[in-house]
């Protein structure tokens, strides 16, 4: 769950990025996170994701306060989330499955752990017949796949996806949001923050839309009504 | 899901990553290498030199002559009193009969041999030979011997002494001056040769932190590696040092035959040498990937 109350972020050189925000995300939700270059959706992301701290207000992550979180409890609300990004960040060093594997071992996962866990997520996103392949050898939406399946693997409770489509072509861009629906109907919740508006609007979700640091609209069941509201 | 200190693991990454970055870690074993090989050939100067000096030392006596005019009993009763001064370690009483004797004999292969053969015993005098616990206050313990009465003279060279003291203190000193500054300068570069490393990995850690890595997770492989390098380094370094030494010593030897310098075999220094050696590159390695990797923790 993600809530947000009245929070407002002002970063050191001055620049007001939030001015004063609140909604809130329940457990199983899906949600896109909408708005124009600067308007605040980066600041939101880094806020979840306990990179940077707000100036006022209150962020709530999975259970942690983020206003006053310890930073030797960050890593463990972290684990909480999978991230997913516009460049797939991707180890170009490993195969899918040694990336997936590193993401298990880095929270202390053991190997037998691993084992069962990788074929089944790898499988989830249709990509079991390509556990030995390098991301280099992989079509953008396959790398992408990976990314998902990266940030699915330690089994977070949410799934947090910074603009996942913005590399891809319309098709591919279907199959990835087609493919986080799926998630979100497995139970995990999903956040989706992106520009487009044609796949906001093929599907009939809960959409936040803001706009220089504030809230313009939360509909749940609408669309991204670009031209009227921006 | 959290597991406790996984060794297997940290080493594994470590020693994998070693090889993924192979020029890098090829590079500060290099600078591991070559601090230790210019910090061990300064110390196994300075250690020979001392040796030798310190074998000088050793034979550092001085002789007192007794008064002939002295009767025989005086003259054996002055051992005690000679004994008994601060700084005198060992007395030895020879006859001046002996004295020719050993005079002779030390000339025995000689060719002029029978010049020293025909020497009168009144050409040498009865002695006592002095040996000095502690060569610096040799100057003190002749002057006092000087005012033992019965000691008509003494022979000490003194200037040599007060030389040997200069010449070992002086490059005791430079020796220990250049360690040190050669260990800062070491472990800054293999920080800095790590900091480089682990940029080239700035991707990995990112993606380790998002994923919700603690910091102490993200630092162990790093230490691994610069444990490894370290320790890779001392060995290699070891076996150079060996070499190196085999080499000079063998060359001094050719050069100059008289055997006067006599240096002390590798085999006896070994095992200081190998124990420095990797307590040096451990203290470089771990220390240069725990000052590299510190910056990366930060967020």
């Amino acid at each position: 769950m993600i809530r947000f109350v009245d929070v407002r972020k002002e970063y050191d050189n001055g620049t007001k990025a939030l001015r004063g925000i609140s909604f809130q995300i329940d457990d199983g939700d899906f949600a896109f996170l909408v708005g124009p270059s600067g308007s605040g959706k980066s600041t939101i992301i880094k806020l979840i994701t306990g990179e940077v701290a707000p100036s006022d207000g209150r962020v709530m992550v999975n259970g942690y306060n983020l206003t006053n979180i310890a930073p030797r409890q960050v890593p463990y609300m972290r684990r909480t989330l999978g991230v997913i990004f516009q460049d797939f960040r991707l180890i170009q060093k490993k195969t899918v499955y040694e990336n997936l594997t590193f993401a298990m071992r880095a929270v202390g996962s053991s190997g037998r752990e691993v084992r069962r866990r990788v074929p089944y997520v790898l499988d989830l996103v249709g990509l079991s017949q390509k556990g030995d392949r390098y991301p280099d050898e992989l079509s953008g939406g396959e790398q992408q796949r990976v990314a998902i399946a990266r940030a699915l693997v330690n089994n977070p409770s949410m799934i947090i996806a910074d603009e996942p489509t913005g590399n891809l072509d319309p098709q591919r861009s279907l199959e990835i949001m087609t493919l986080l629906e799926r998630i979100n109907e497995l139970g995990t919740t999903v956040l989706v923050v992106t520009h487009e508006k044609e796949l906001v609007n093929r599907f009939s979700k809960r959409v936040i839309t803001i706009r220089d640091g504030r809230l313009i609209s939360d509909e749940t069941g609408g669309y991204y009504s670009n031209e009227q509201k921006i | 899901m959290s597991r406790r200190f996984d060794l297997k693991f940290y080493a594994s990454e470590g020693l994998h990553s070693i090889f993924t970055h192979g020029f890098m870690s090829f590079a500060a074993v290099c600078m591991i290498v070559a601090c230790l090989l210019i910090m061990g050939s300064f110390t196994l100067v300075a250690v020979n030199m001392d040796h030798m000096l310190g074998q000088l030392e050793d034979e550092n006596e001085f002789l007192a002559y007794v008064d002939e005019t002295l009767p025989e009993e005086d003259v054996l009763a002055l051992e005690g009193k000679l004994a008994a001064l601060p700084n005198v370690s060992q007395v030895t009483f020879t006859t001046k009969e002996e004295a020719r004797e050993n005079y002779i004999e030390s000339y025995e292969l000689d060719e002029d041999f029978e010049v020293f053969e025909s020497l009168p015993d009144e050409v040498f005098r009865d002695r006592y030979a002095i040996h000095v616990a502690d060569i610096e206050q040799m100057g003190e313990t002749v002057e006092l011997v000087k005012q033992v009465p019965g000691v008509a003279d003494t022979s000490a060279m003194l200037e040599v002494a007060e030389g040997f003291v200069v010449v070992r203190n002086v490059a005791g000193g430079v020796a220990m001056i250049l360690v040190a500054i050669l260990l800062l300068i070491s472990l800054f570069i293999i920080a800095n040769t790590i900091k480089l490393a682990t940029f080239s990995r700035r991707e990995e850690i990112a993606i380790m932190k998002m994923v919700g890595a603690t910091n102490a997770f993200i630092r162990w492989p790093f230490v691994f590696e610069g444990l490894i390098l370290g320790v890779a380094g001392a060995v290699v370094g070891f076996f150079l040092q060996w070499g190196i030494y085999q080499m000079i010593t063998a060359a001094i030897t050719r050069a100059e035959g008289t055997g006067l310098i006599r240096l002390i075999s590798f085999g006896d220094m070994a095992l200081p040498v190998i124990g420095i050696f990797l307590l040096t590159g451990f203290i470089i390695g771990v220390g240069g990937s725990l000052v590299a990797i510190r910056k990366f923790l930060q967020v």
